[in-house]
């Protein structure tokens, strides 16, 4: 059975403390006020050029110009991470959801028991840490960072702050 | 679903006219091993379909995998501002393993290029806005590596063989295009 039920809009967003380094956790609530983009992803080294976790280093601008944090969160080992990351030149952080394996992709309904890894689930949380979008790619389909960014130039016009410069979904 | 924002228009690179019923628009790297292997489908699928197929080309350079491929997307464009786009373009798909800026010199003057002005639009990265213009067009448009091909304005999924894109192709051009 893969994942079948991921957190929808409107639910609170789980809180969690992963490693992103060896000696360092990063926690969702470190990012209170902010939008965060949580990327689950099923492992690290997959081929390079069809590597979602690659296209969103090399689109991270259009990220930021929405004032949001992007993380990516696999069942990958905290070293695996590291390896990856620096191989890849990845310039956002990986979360280790190692111990206990999967905790949290299962908190977020996005755990793929059949085969022991995270599913493709993509979440963005608003600054309140409310999930404002989900959604999970068919398996071996990989998402692009579209209905991420229509979600936050969502999120954006319907804060009261000034949203940036960014972000025409015609 | 996930389209192509905004749609194929005058200002990309288009090898056929826009009022073809059938377009094909890639999002591709020079430097990337996979989008060479389509510029071979392409030129078949180009062949098969005739007088049916507009083909457009939009940059996503790669840079954390491919340190060239930027320049040689810049070197494409600088090539394109003298009128020979598809040539530069073929030239580096060919030679996608000497993609450095020595290397591209040598198209340029293959081509005939105004080797002035060649270099000082690489120098000045004078075509760097339209890269990064087509990098925010893919990014919206849900590209999810490289090759990402649109067919009339839906992401193309599954494999980029021949088959798979005449067929996705074929049944394409029965509706209406999204974009």
């Amino acid at each position: 059975m893969g994942p079948s039920s991921i957190l929808q809009p409107g639910a609170t967003a789980p809180e969690f403390a992963l490693k992103a380094t060896p000696d360092q956790r990063l926690a969702l609530s470190d990012f209170r006020g902010k939008p965060v983009v949580l990327a689950f992803y099923p492992a690290d080294w997959s081929p390079v050029c069809s590597d979602q976790m690659a296209v969103y280093s090399e689109i991270i601008d259009e990220f930021r110009a929405h004032g949001a944090q992007l993380l990516g969160i696999s069942c990958d080992g905290v070293w695996c991470h590291l390896a990856f990351a620096r191989d890849r030149k990845l310039s956002f952080p990986l979360l280790s959801d190692f111990e206990p394996k999967g905790d949290v992709a299962r908190k977020y309904g996005c755990y793929d028991d059949a085969e022991g890894v995270s599913g493709r689930a993509l979440f963005v949380v608003d600054g309140e840490g409310r999930i404002a979008w989900s959604d999970l790619a068919p398996m071996g389909v990989n998402p692009g960072a579209d209905g991420i960014l229509a979600a936050l130039g969502d999120l954006g016009r319907s804060s009261s702050r000034p949203r940036p410069q960014q972000g025409d979904r015609s | 679903m996930s389209t192509l924002k905004p749609p194929l228009g005058p200002r990309d690179h288009l090898r056929g006219e826009l009022a073809r019923p059938i377009h094909l628009v890639e999002f591709g790297d020079f430097e990337c091993p996979f989008c060479g292997q389509a510029q071979i489908v392409i030129r078949a699928l180009e062949r098969a379909l005739g007088d049916q197929l507009c083909f457009g080309f939009r940059n996503f350079p790669l840079v954390g995998a491919h340190p060239n491929a930027q320049i040689a997307a810049e070197a494409a464009e600088a090539a394109g501002a003298q009128g020979k786009y598809w040539e530069m373009h073929d030239l580096l798909y060919e030679n996608q393993h000497a993609l450095e800026v020595p290397h591209l010199g040598r198209y340029a003057e293959q081509l005939g290029l105004d080797m002035q002005r060649f270099v000082a639009d690489l120098q000045a990265h004078r075509h760097l806005e339209k890269i990064r213009s087509d990098r925010h067009s893919g990014a919206i448009s849900g590209v999810a590596g490289t090759p990402t091909f649109f067919i009339n304005g839906i992401r193309h999924e599954g494999p980029f063989d021949f088959d798979s894109l005449l067929a996705a192709m074929t049944l394409a051009a029965r509706f209406p295009r999204a974009g």
